[in-house]
């Protein structure tokens, strides 16, 4: 089957790929780049596992074609860390006992990424909304949640 | 978080140094970075991908198979049937002697339940398996099914598992487990009041967020390496030499990180398969459910009918308690047998009571075959146990915590599997269930003691 070049930023580094047509960005970044931070819970869009940052946005790479992608800039929960040095919301999940299994949970921090990115103080109900299309079936939400407004406030006080 | 140190603080050295004390999880910091590493985070060159052919039906002779159409699609490396696995009919707890081995890999001659594994096909990728997977041709002739386990247990029902010969696990104890105590006729004879009840419970799937499955690689050494997320390491290595007959020390399984489980991930169901694909064709081997897959063919916990009988007197004690407990394996034993055995070592639940009957059943139906979850043969017990003691308190007029004191085990008391009761802590649970949910109770039971005398 024919090829199509594809070239975009992933957490800061050029990438470039030849994928077969129709490939998901799911399967691109896992399968032929190698950053399996988003993970494959459903393929279909429901569980918000393969959550990844496309130019700011929150997208589900399982529904992304690797095509569309061109000249984008990627993130993943993989890239978060800078030197070594936790993420505030990485450090916070860490504290907040906000992982159980653990494979919701590079999707859940995207999703809370976006959501502090733009609302840097979120209510209990923007979070909320924020992760709604997150599931985590160990059902530790409560900790999630408390984790994403511990790492906001974190962030506004290093900001003042 | 709050250590109540008052309770049992006469019988506990106080050393306590980990309990009460928030201790960071030594996996977390790979799940916060993506680093930790599940089952499907591996990825070989050349790996083929298995998709399965699955029964349409819930119960029907093969006729015939016919893969020739899957084999020529482009992309399709190998086809396996029945034929192909060195041992085909197995039973999980064969490994603690719980058999007959009952269950095939690949369906031979016969399928017993909706969505049972046929054929398997490997292709060079998941659209090609897929698309081969529709191209196999298997001629059914559909039989009479039963999905409901009173109807099972009639004369005349269809026959579920030839390997079983009924539709009941058969124990060495007869048809079900039985646990006899005291004289549970005397005991209705003389009750104030009795209530019978029965309860029933609908099949429930785990639904993990990662789907059950394994990458397949074989070594260089006649080796093969397994990365799956199973629960059950050790009974899955050695159930797949059975299945491969192939010893164990050629087969090296590499897990322990699981993308949720909840018992869902304790059957053997994808290894044997993937790792026989890998030595048939000598490449790498993934074989993932997909989430649909996950949702209809992966063990639920079972169904379950409880029947509870109770003759309770006035005053609040249980004098006599009769339970029949009906567990749904499916089509198959897998973990079934015991999770029905656990519930005949369940009742008559914390309770003691002198006169106690107890029967549980294991039963086979044309349903997806059931296996463990979360305190499987014991939680939905559970539910009907403490149902029945709310309705058995407002029966005789009793606040139902109240009813709980009277009725509560307590160290020495004789349990009807006739092992007397230790370390229990049922009335300091109640009693502080009763202060932190601001639910009173009479003086006398917040005096009460699981193990001092005369409390």
């Amino acid at each position: 089957m024919a090829k199509v070049p594809v070239q975009f930023t992933l957490n800061g580094s050029e990438k470039a790929e030849f994928i077969e047509s129709g490939t998901t960005l799911l399967h691109a970044l896992r399968d032929k780049i190698g950053d399996t931070s988003p993970k494959g819970g459903c393929h279909q869009g429901t569980c918000g596992a393969c959550s990844v940052i496309i130019d700011g946005e929150l997208r589900l790479s399982c529904l992304t074609l690797a095509e569309t992608c061109s000249g984008a800039d990627i993130k993943t929960t993989a890239g978060l860390a800078e030197g070594g040095v936790l993420h505030p919301l990485q450090r916070a999940f860490l504290d907040a006992f906000a992982t159980q299994c653990g494979f919701c949970t590079p999707g859940m921090i995207m999703a809370a990424k976006v959501l502090l990115d733009r609302t840097p103080n979120p209510s209990r109900e923007d979070v909320v909304e924020a992760l709604s299309g997150n599931i985590c079936r160990c059902t530790g939400y409560e900790p999630i949640v408390q984790a994403v407004l511990t790492a906001a406030r974190a962030n506004s006080q290093n900001a003042a | 978080m709050e250590l109540r140190r008052d309770y049992f603080a006469d019988v506990r050295k106080d050393g306590l140094h980990e309990i009460g004390q928030p201790r960071p999880r030594l996996d977390s910091p790979g799940h916060v970075t993506g680093k930790t590493a599940y089952f499907a985070d591996r990825n070989f060159p050349g790996m083929l991908h298995l998709k399965m052919v699955r029964s349409p039906h819930h119960h029907a002779r093969i006729r015939s198979i016919d893969t020739s159409e899957a084999e020529k699609h482009p992309g399709v490396v190998r086809v396996l049937t029945a034929k192909d696995v060195p041992h085909n009919v197995y039973t999980i707890l064969i490994l603690i002697q719980i058999g007959p081995e009952d269950e095939t890999v690949l369906a031979d001659g016969k399928v017993r339940w909706k969505g049972e594994a046929v054929v398997a096909v490997l292709a060079e990728t998941e659209r090609a398996a897929q698309e081969a997977a529709a191209k196999v041709k298997v001629d059914y002739e559909v039989l009479p099914a039963v999905f409901d386990m009173e109807e099972a247990l009639k004369p005349g029902a269809p026959l579920v598992n030839e390997y079983h010969g009924q539709n009941y696990y058969l124990y060495d104890s007869g048809e079900c487990r039985k646990v006899r105590f005291g004289d549970v006729e005397a005991g209705f004879a003389k009750a104030d009041h009795i209530l019978e009840q029965s309860y029933q419970s609908s099949p429930i799937e785990h639904a993990p967020t990662e789907t059950t499955g394994c990458v397949v690689a074989p070594e260089g050494n006649d080796r093969f390496t397994c990365y799956t997320n199973t629960q059950a390491m050790f009974f899955t290595l050695d159930n797949t030499s059975i299945i491969l007959q192939m010893p164990g020390n050629k087969l090296h399984f590499v897990g322990g990180t699981v993308g949720g489980g909840f018992g869902g991930k304790v059957d053997v169901i994808v290894e044997p398969i993937a790792i026989l694909g890998a030595k048939l064709t000598g490449r790498p081997v993934s074989f993932i459910y997909s989430r649909e897959e996950e949702m209809q063919i992966s063990s639920p916990r079972a169904a379950e009918k409880v029947v509870i009988k109770d003759g309770v007197m006035k005053d609040g004690r249980i004098v006599a308690r009769k339970v029949t407990g009906y567990t749904d394996a499916g089509a198959y034993s897998r973990h079934s047998p015991y999770g029905a055995q656990k519930g005949a070592g369940h009742y008559p639940g914390p309770y003691t009571v002198p006169n106690v009957w107890i029967d549980t059943y294991c039963v086979y139906t044309n349903r997806t075959p059931s296996s463990a979850m979360r305190g499987f043969g014991v939680t939905i017990g559970d539910f009907a146990l403490e149902v029945q003691m709310d309705k058995l308190a407002r029966l005789i007029g009793m606040d139902p915590l109240e009813f709980r004191f009277i009725n509560a085990y307590r160290d020495g008391d004789m349990k009807a599997h006739r092992q007397p009761t230790e370390g229990a802590a049922l009335i300091e649970c109640m009693q502080e269930a009763s202060r932190a949910a601001n639910w009173p109770v009479a003086e006398k039971y917040m005096a009460m003691s699981s193990y001092r005398k005369g409390a």
